[in-house]
Formats: C-alpha cells, sequence, structure tokens
C-alpha cells in the first residue's frame, strides 16, 4: 500500500467527486492559456517515496498548471531508464493504484490532476470502475499511453461518464489526417509526443518537439502541450514559441531519484516556471 | 489469482477459424493495438505491406524456395515406433528440430526478413528468450545482409550462453536486457522501446503469435507450413485419416499456432496447447492488456504482470498468444500445463527410445504425451501428433546439471 502519510499543511478535503471534476482540467488549461500563459504540466511516479504527496503540493506552489502523477505499472513499456526506475522502486515500496488515488483524494492543492497510467492497470480493474474510482480522488484527467484512437472505445466511454478528461497523443509519426482525429477526440488537452523515443532527458530540443506543436495546434483549438525530450527550462522555452505548454517528467524524476527531495523538486519548477513567463511575449 | 474484473469487451464480428482477423485484429474479444501512438503508424504500414506480400505469389514463391533450399523445407513427420509400443499410443512427430537454425523459428525470420526487405528497412531487431529465436533472426539478417540486434534478458543470456555467441557469430549484437525480470518479457519491452525509436530503418522481428496487430496473425500465417505440411503428411501415413490428438508446447505459441492451423477447421483432431507450468497463462491467467495485445495474463491482484518461470527460458512468458486465448475461450484447443520434472524426464525418454533429443520446450509436449496416454485425453490406440519446435542441443549442458543435481541426492 501507499501509506504516505497526510503531508504536513494538506487539507484533508472532501474527495472532490466526479461532477467537480467535469471540465475542470480544460477549462483551467484554457484560461491559462488564453490569459497568455504557457502552461507547466511536471510529472511525478505516484508512490516514489514518502513524501511523495509533499512533492505534489510543492510542484503545485512551485507554478504547476497540473500536475501529472503517474501510476507505476511492471512493465513501462513507453519509458526510458529513469521512469522504469521510478516505477520499479514506488512498485518495491508496495505502491499500488487504489493507494495512490487514497493519497490523491486527501490532496487539495486547487492544481488539477491527470493521472497516467498504462491500460492493463484500468483493464484488469474494469474501465468503469476504475474510472470511478480516480474521479472520486479528484482527478480530472487521465493519459494512458498504449491505448490509440481504434482501442479507446471502453475506456473513453466509461471516462466521459465519469467526468475524466482523456488526454490523447500525438506522435511525430502520426499522419495528418490522424492528427485531427485524435485531436478531436481529446479532452483537456492533447498531448504532442516530442520526439520518436521513449521518455527520457535530451540534450537537446528535436526538431520533431516543433514540428508536432505546430501540426497540432494547426488543427486543433485545444490546448496543446509537448512532453518526451523535453527536459531543461531553455528546451521548455523553445517549444512553447509554438506550443502553449510542456509536460516535464524524466529531468524531474531524475532529481528525486538523485535525493533532491520535494524541494529539489520545486526548486528545478520554479525554474521552469520562471523561463516560460518570462517568454510570455511570444505570443 | 484474482477474480476477472468487469470485461471491458466489444462483441466482435464472427469471423472463420483461424483466418483474417481483419483490419482490428481481433480473434474474439482477444488481440488488437495496444500501443503508443508512435508506433501506430508502423504497425498499420507493417499490416498493409504483410496483406499485400501474403496475397502475392511472387513473394510466396520467393519464400517457399528460401525455405526449401535454405531452410530445409520440407521437415519430416517421424513414427516413434518403440515410444508408441510402450505408450500404447500411436506417437507421430513433425520434425521441426530438423529445420535450419535448429527450430520453427526459422520459418518466421525469413518470412518476416523477406517481408522487411520488400518494405525498404535494413535493420532487424528481435528479442530472444532461449535464443532460438534470437539465433533465427541473427541468420536471417545474415542472409539478406541486414543490421540485426538482439534484446535478451540477462537471467537468459546466462542460462543460454553458447546460443549468445551463436549469434555474435552471426554478426548480431546481444544486448542483455536489466530491466524487470530480466527475462523474456523485458526483452519485448526492450526491443519495444528501440522500435520507438528507430521504427524509420528498423523492423521489428518479433518471434512469436503476439504482441500487436498484424503479429499474431503474421506469425501464424508464416508458421502455417508447419501444420499444412504435418497434416498432408499425417493423412499419406495414416491412409487419409487425421490424428485423434495433436500437441504442440505454447509459450507465445508460434509453433502450437503453426501447427493447429492446419488443422483447425479442417479436421476433428482434438488441439492441445502445453504450457510450462510457471508459466502456465491460461491456467492461472486473466484477461489484460501487454505488448499491444488483449489476452490472458499472469497478474497479481493490481494487474501487476508477474514473472514467469521454468526450466526452458522459451516458455517464461507470462501471458500467450491472443488467437490461443481465443481458441481456449471457443473451445477449439485446450491448454495444459507440464512441471519442470516431467519435462526432464519426457527429453530423456524420447532421446533413449527414439534417438532424438528434443529441445526443453517441445519436451513440454511430450511429457503432456506421456502423462496423458491410455487416458481419456488420449485413449489406447489413438493417433497423436507432437509437434517437436527444436532440437535439444542448446539444454544439454543445463540438464546434465539438473541430472547430476538429482542423482547426486540434492533433490528440491
Amino acid at each position: 500500500m501507499t501509506t504516505a502519510a497526510q503531508p504536513a499543511g494538506a487539507t484533508a478535503a472532501q474527495p472532490a467527486g466526479a461532477t467537480a471534476a467535469i471540465g475542470h482540467l480544460e477549462e483551467r488549461l484554457r484560461q491559462m492559456r488564453d490569459g497568455g500563459r504557457k502552461l507547466l504540466v511536471p510529472y511525478v511516479t505516484g508512490g516514489l517515496d514518502d513524501e511523495w504527496l509533499l512533492t505534489v503540493e510543492g510542484l503545485a506552489s512551485a507554478g504547476a498548471d497540473a500536475i501529472e502523477i503517474g501510476i507505476p505499472f511492471s512493465d513501462p513499456m513507453i519509458d526510458g531508464p529513469t521512469i522504469q526506475e521510478a516505477s520499479l522502486r514506488a512498485l518495491r515500496r508496495g505502491t499500488t493504484p487504489e493507494g495512490i488515488l487514497a493519497d490523491l483524494a486527501r490532496l487539495d492543492t486547487g492544481t488539477p490532476l491527470v493521472v497516467m497510467t498504462y491500460y492493463n492497470l484500468i483493464a484488469h480493474n474494469g474501465p468503469r470502475r476504475m474510472a470511478g474510482i480516480i474521479a472520486e480522488a479528484g482527478v480530472s484527467g487521465v493519459i494512458v499511453p498504449d491505448l490509440p484512437l481504434e482501442e479507446l472505445g471502453p475506456w473513453a466511454d466509461a471516462a466521459d461518464e465519469a467526468g475524466l478528461a482523456t488526454v490523447l497523443l500525438v506522435a511525430p509519426s502520426t499522419p495528418p489526417g490522424r492528427i485531427a482525429a485524435i485531436a478531436d477526440r481529446s479532452r483537456g488537452f492533447v498531448y504532442g509526443v516530442g520526439r520518436m523515443g521513449v521518455t527520457g532527458e535530451q540534450a537537446e530540443l528535436a526538431d520533431s518537439a516543433r514540428e508536432v506543436a505546430v501540426r497540432v495546434t494547426a488543427v486543433t483549438d485545444l490546448p496543446v502541450c509537448i512532453g518526451i525530450g523535453v527536459s531543461t527550462p531553455d528546451q521548455a522555452v523553445e517549444v512553447c514559441g509554438v506550443a502553449d505548454g510542456v509536460v516535464v517528467g524524466s529531468a524531474l524524476v531524475r532529481r528525486l531519484l538523485d535525493g533532491e527531495g520535494p524541494l529539489g523538486a520545486a526548486r528545478f519548477v520554479r525554474s521552469l516556471r520562471q523561463a516560460l513567463d518570462g517568454g510570455r511575449t511570444r505570443r | 489469482m484474482t477474480q476477472r474484473g468487469a470485461p471491458d469487451r466489444e462483441v466482435p464480428p464472427a469471423a472463420p477459424l483461424m483466418g483474417d482477423p481483419g483490419p482490428t485484429g481481433r480473434f474474439g474479444e482477444f488481440g488488437g493495438r495496444f500501443v503508443p501512438e508512435s508506433l501506430v503508424p508502423a504497425c498499420l504500414e507493417l499490416e498493409a505491406a504483410f496483406r499485400d506480400a501474403w496475397g502475392d505469389p511472387s513473394f510466396r514463391a520467393e519464400l517457399d524456395g528460401i525455405l526449401h533450399s535454405f531452410g530445409g523445407r520440407p521437415t519430416p513427420v517421424t513414427e516413434c515406433v518403440r515410444l508408441s509400443g510402450e505408450l500404447g499410443v500411436r506417437v507421430l512427430l513433425k520434425r521441426e528440430d530438423l529445420a535450419h537454425t535448429g527450430s520453427h523459428k526459422i520459418n518466421n525470420v525469413v518470412g518476416q526478413g523477406l517481408l522487411a526487405r520488400r518494405m525498404g528497412k535494413h535493420r532487424l531487431i528481435a528479442e530472444t528468450g532461449a535464443g532460438q529465436h534470437g539465433v533465427a533472426t541473427a541468420t536471417a539478417a545474415a542472409l539478406f545482409g541486414m543490421d540485426c540486434v538482439v534484446y535478451m534478458g540477462e537471467v537468459d543470456t546466462r542460462r543460454q550462453e553458447l546460443n549468445v555467441f551463436r549469434m555474435e557469430l552471426l554478426g548480431a549484437e546481444v544486448r542483455p536486457v536489466s530491466s524487470g525480470s530480466r527475462t523474456l518479457k523485458d526483452a519485448v519491452n526492450e526491443a519495444l522501446r528501440d522500435w520507438v525509436a528507430s521504427v524509420g530503418d528498423t523492423h521489428y522481428c518479433l518471434g512469436s503469435v503476439m504482441g500487436p496487430h498484424p503479429y499474431p496473425w503474421m506469425v501464424r500465417e508464416l508458421q502455417r507450413v508447419v501444420g499444412d505440411e504435418a497434416r498432408e503428411q499425417c493423412r499419406t501415413l495414416l491412409g487419409g485419416r487425421d490424428p485423434d490428438v495433436v500437441v504442440a508446447c505454447a509459450g507465445g505459441g508460434s509453433n502450437a499456432a503453426g501447427t493447429f492451423a492446419g488443422f483447425a477447421d479442417r479436421t476433428a483432431s482434438a488441439l492441445v496447447g502445453v504450457e510450462a507450468a510457471g508459466g502456465a497463462a491460461l491456467t492461472v491467467g486473466v484477461p489484460g492488456v501487454l505488448h499491444g495485445m488483449r489476452s490472458i495474463l499472469m497478474q497479481d491482484e493490481e494487474g501487476q504482470i508477474l514473472e514467469a518461470e521454468s526450466i526452458s527460458a522459451g516458455l517464461d512468458y507470462p501471458g500467450i498468444g491472443p488467437e490461443h486465448a481465443h481458441l481456449a475461450a471457443i473451445g477449439r484447443a485446450r491448454y495444459e500445463s507440464a512441471g519442470d520434472e516431467e519435462v526432464v524426464e519426457a527429453f530423456g525418454r524420447l532421446a533413449r527410445s527414439e534417438g532424438i533429443i528434443p529441445a526443453l520446450e517441445s519436451a513440454h509436449a511430450l511429457a503432456w504425451v506421456l502423462r496423458a496416454a491410455g487416458t481419456p485425453a488420449l485413449p489406447t490406440g489413438s493417433t497423436v501428433l507432437v509437434t517437436l519446435s527444436g532440437r535439444g542441443d542448446k539444454d544439454v549442458g543445463q540438464v546434465r546439471d539438473i541430472l547430476r543435481a538429482t542423482t547426486s541426492g540434492s533433490r528440491r
């Protein structure tokens, strides 16, 4: 079980419930985007250590516009070494999906939460039951990276019913007609995959990150955030020349694995925030 | 194991038994294409290329020609005279151990290698458990002049050291995988991770009837030659009759799928797949999604994938191909399991009574025959065809160690 204690300063809020989650994510992100703010979505592996809820709270106060929580799976196929190690570490602590969600239900940061997990953890419980549990935890969006458009049916229906936004991904390899179809079915925002490859830090922003941002923003009014291969404040600013925002995962999780703790994580996210705010005039 | 969760099943259109699963790649409620968006276009491209090639007589003729002149096909069916006498059951073996590289895996890799060339890809990647598929892929890469990288669990590289060296001799690079359980399932994860980053010039030469559509269908079609040959050979041997029972071992299940494809809708033969007791998805698994497919998988109560564990690296997979899950669900095939001890016994028995050393994987199918002979599942006087998927040279050292440990009194 994820047994992280009630973090200091967290209010014991009632679970927000499905109705509160409806539209929460998209409304919030649109509002920010339309106000000229670049969106910052940090990722942290749920149940990574005893302090992970403090980390989430710290990210919220450091300027995150939404926070992505990874629910660890035994076989994280699209993740590189950093997130793999974090997942393994969390699982060895006895972290479970329901434990993470129970912990999240106690958080009230005011920042929308999005969970990311592989489809088996949903299928195993049944999409409808899992959507219910996720929504009851006050989470407003879900990313399922191994669930492409064609396989979306049972989950998307259950998620819609529970008021959860299913965030879909567009890859550099996605052909134009398909981009429009994905953007059309995506809720909350569209997750643009910055490079062909697994999650992980990169020394330089791939050309494909900008290209994906250009292609997706051209066909949708939804906020478009680029993730996978966005590791530094400079890279975040660069891709936000086109995109509405960024998702930063491995660069943050690596700091947690290195023992920088909630404070180090918050410091890093604040540096991303400041860089993005400095680049506000771009759009 | 856990209760089955509320299923998210859709009602699939009726498809012919072991036919084309159509664009959704569904076998009943199983199969599909559960891959990251980055890989969807590659899977679609591969499906279209395979559909096109498989319908092209010149592709089929070239494949048949290579499998004949290079692969050693057709492989014979051998009657086990002494074993049959001992068991009271007529035992026939489909001799895939006699195919080039020592197993049925060559059928699949020559087909996929040709297809990769047709698609303009010049690099092959593969996962391997026991090393048979890795060796076969390295062989195809050498034959077609392609680069080759094989992912193999760290545990398996130690269990199958000689196969690692064989792959290297053939010019392939073997990358040990140290994530997760360090066996076959993790090698698949790592190959998929490579493919996401390399899909432009690389073909993922998947080794079994698993993974995202079109792999389960494509690999079964490429292995169908085993079943088609065996059916005709049995009819010649048996005066036009079919065997009463057809048996094959199943990890992912490619030799079983190829064998069953020759019999499923054209004969009344009973079909039996035999899994390793430590990797018996269809005995202890529940529906789930892994490696791009919906199938039956060994999982804990949260849905985390369990690690398979058996004597044979080739069967150490916590799932099974989706079409097998479907054949089990509709009752056209049934799936049994065999334990390590009876497998070692079957391994030695075939060697002594017939002069054939089987792969440990294949010995699972034989172990079931030894156990079932004379029971209602395989009555006295009946005829059974066993696909001997590979030869046991690779396993001789491991079996020697097990037998020495046993005879020196340290059993268990």
